[in-house]
């Protein structure tokens, strides 16, 4: 809301920021965590489409996240395909999955479709650690190649900070575009009221198929990034536990804003590297944190940094103002 | 053995197990009523119940008989802190908010009885002694009684409770119009405190019962907390009964699951079920499909 009408602006700053972190960054250890941040920005934009603007909660988005990063690395894997034709076959089928869940799927409401949504997380979870002969089980996949594309080959992480954060930016200005278009309007009016959206024309199972499908395709991006990045998937990474982080860094972020996402995906990759030095004492400091968070900023992260931010400069506005009139500028 | 006495084995393995499940089903059904709130830290109260009498009993040197009770009422205590603490102070905002407060006070209390009570498993002994019973060529453990006894005996007293005591119809009236309610005289704080403490004590009372046929540790609340929040959506969300049966029958075809398909698939065959059953019946077996208001 705070960048709207410079939403532009605001993307470039983003955009010239994302280029130059790498430079001023003092080793790779940060390249690293930016990295896998960018897969959670990726992964939460998405979601936050579904939860924030549609109003529909789904607690079962790792399994689309696994199911792209196991596709593309099976396929080029055991397979040898080539790099692009796995991650194309990947992104198609956990879209193709994500319809056929969909359908069914969002005739649930409210608490039933989150059961829903988790019902079949933790089935395509259990798939992966049962499938042994396809997935090589709880021990995982191995000797998954390196992103390719065209002969070249993204090896080093500043190489893959640029891939991944490009796609951030494709994925981020999408978003900005459809929130705003006629589509972006239905599904706020559908998170409003649902039956009222109806009764107003919108043709509301249509449109929320849509948005739990393109959010399914945003964390099937996500994963093949991932799977090509680490080389290497483990169904740990795609278990409850990673789909309820992704529900916490959309509403810690902000719901409904494009920007809160990339906050809570960032904020909550940082947090346990950050907690790391205080060893077991981390997960209460880290518990601690979400709950103050919560407590203390209604709006998350995007929210409280835009108050921040006027509050700030309403106090060197006053403080100018104070200077210049020899009194107190109250207001 | 024969087949016959197999599927009853299964089936009273699956009761035994599903009897906690609907005990942490009850425990979600109680505070959603009240709230709208989906606790994720639930089932934290189950493991909590379990890992603390085993505490009491390996380094407090408290009796059994008084190492249980002392767990419940431990847990109970916390459900209320919990309440206090973090759900009181923030009445009005979006539940939402509140779901993703009781995830970081699950992450809290998981933390906290790693903590305290490290990383290794643990196992309570059994409430009584004696070897198995036969009955119908399928073996019955003496726990296994004392569990489907305790739960039985506990929604009982949630029946008596809700239906014949002040505070009981109060707790109703609140899940039904929390502002009517609450013109209607009726202390809606204290209401969703008793509320959280009510989950807290059949949660911990879940999890000591069980402590004894399956092993415990700081981390099994996640799981139990899923298969909990899958029972009561099977049984209809807010339905106290159907949490119960909803865990039992949940318990059942995880365990027929095993048997019949295979030990790795269980969970997926009663979450595929699960989903059948959701996308005919949408509001679970007991669920009344209620108006939306627009």
């Amino acid at each position: 809301m705070g960048f709207r009408g410079g939403h532009n602006a605001g993307v470039l700053a983003f955009a010239v920021a994302a280029a130059l972190v790498p430079f001023a960054l003092p080793n790779d250890y940060y390249l690293t965590v930016l990295i896998v941040g960018g897969f959670h920005t990726i992964l939460v934009i998405g979601l936050n489409l579904l939860m924030g603007y549609a109003g529909q909660v789904s607690l079962g988005h790792a399994a689309f996240y696994g199911l792209a990063a196991y596709t593309t690395g099976i396929l080029t894997g055991t397979h040898q395909w080539p790099v692009p034709a796995g991650i194309a076959v990947a992104l198609a089928l956990s879209t193709a999955v994500a319809w056929l869940i969909a359908v069914p799927t969002l005739k649930l409401r409210g608490n039933y479709l989150a059961m829903g949504t988790l019902g079949f997380g933790i089935i395509v979870y259990i798939v992966f650690n049962e499938a042994t002969s396809l997935t090589g089980g709880p021990s995982g996949f191995t000797g998954i190649p390196k992103l390719s594309f065209a002969g070249k080959v993204f090896s080093s992480d500043r190489e893959y900070y640029y891939v991944v954060w490009g796609a951030v930016l494709l994925l981020l200005v999408l978003s900005q575009n459809l929130v705003r278009s006629r589509m972006g309007r239905a599904l706020r009016a559908i998170h409003t009221s649902e039956t009222a959206a109806a009764v107003l024309g919108v043709d509301t199972n249509r449109y929320k198929i849509f948005v739990f499908v393109l959010s399914a395709f945003y964390a099937a991006v996500a994963g093949v990034l991932y799977a090509h990045y680490v080389t290497f998937v483990s169904p740990g990474s795609f278990g409850f536990h990673t789909s309820v982080q992704l529900v916490t860094m959309v509403v810690l972020g902000g719901m409904a804003s494009i920007w809160g996402a990339v906050l809570g995906a960032l904020f909550l990759t940082f947090l346990p590297e950050a907690l790391r030095a205080i060893e077991n004492f981390d997960i209460l400091v880290y518990g601690a944190i979400l709950i103050l968070c919560m407590m203390f900023l209604p709006g998350g992260l995007a929210d409280g940094a835009r108050k921040g931010w006027d509050a700030a400069a309403g106090l060197v506005r006053r403080g100018t103002h104070g200077a210049g009139a020899g009194k107190g500028g109250g207001r | 053995m024969t087949a016959a006495s197999a599927l009853l084995q299964y089936v009273i393995s699956g009761v035994t197990v599903g009897a906690t499940y609907g005990l942490t089903a009850l425990g979600f059904t109680v505070i959603y009523n009240t709230t709208e709130i989906i606790n994720f830290a639930q089932g934290e109260f189950v493991m909590l119940g379990g890992m603390l009498a085993v505490f009491a009993l390996r380094w407090g040197g408290v009796p059994l008989p008084l190492a249980v009770p002392l767990a419940v009422l431990i847990v109970t205590a916390v459900g209320v802190l919990v309440d206090r603490v973090t759900i009181r102070p923030m009445r009005g905002r979006s539940t939402l908010t509140l779901i993703i407060i009781t995830i970081g006070m699950s992450i809290l209390l998981r933390g906290g009885a790693m903590l305290l009570f490290g990383k290794d498993t643990f196992s309570l002994p059994a409430f009584s002694p004696g070897g198995p019973i036969e009955i119908g060529g399928a073996t019955v453990l003496p726990q296994t009684l004392w569990v489907v006894g305790i739960t039985l005996l506990t929604v009982a007293g949630m029946k008596v409770f809700f239906e014949r005591t002040l505070s009981g119809k109060a707790m109703l009236a609140c899940a039904c119009d929390r502002k009517a309610a609450s013109l209607m005289g009726i202390h809606v704080d204290s209401m969703v405190t008793l509320s959280f403490a009510f989950s807290a004590l059949v949660g911990a009372l879940g999890g000591v019962i069980l402590a004894p046929i399956t092993l415990t540790a700081y981390d099994v609340g996640i799981l139990l907390g899923v298969k909990g929040f899958a029972a009561c959506i099977l049984g209809g969300l807010g339905n106290p009964f159907g949490a119960v049966v909803g865990g039992v029958i949940l318990g059942v075809l995880e365990s027929l699951g095993a048997g019949l398909v295979s030990s790795g698939y269980k969970d997926a065959v009663a979450f595929v079920i699960l989903l059948g059953l959701l996308f005919v019946r949408p509001s679970g077996l007991f669920g009344a499909s209620r108006a939306e208001r627009v």
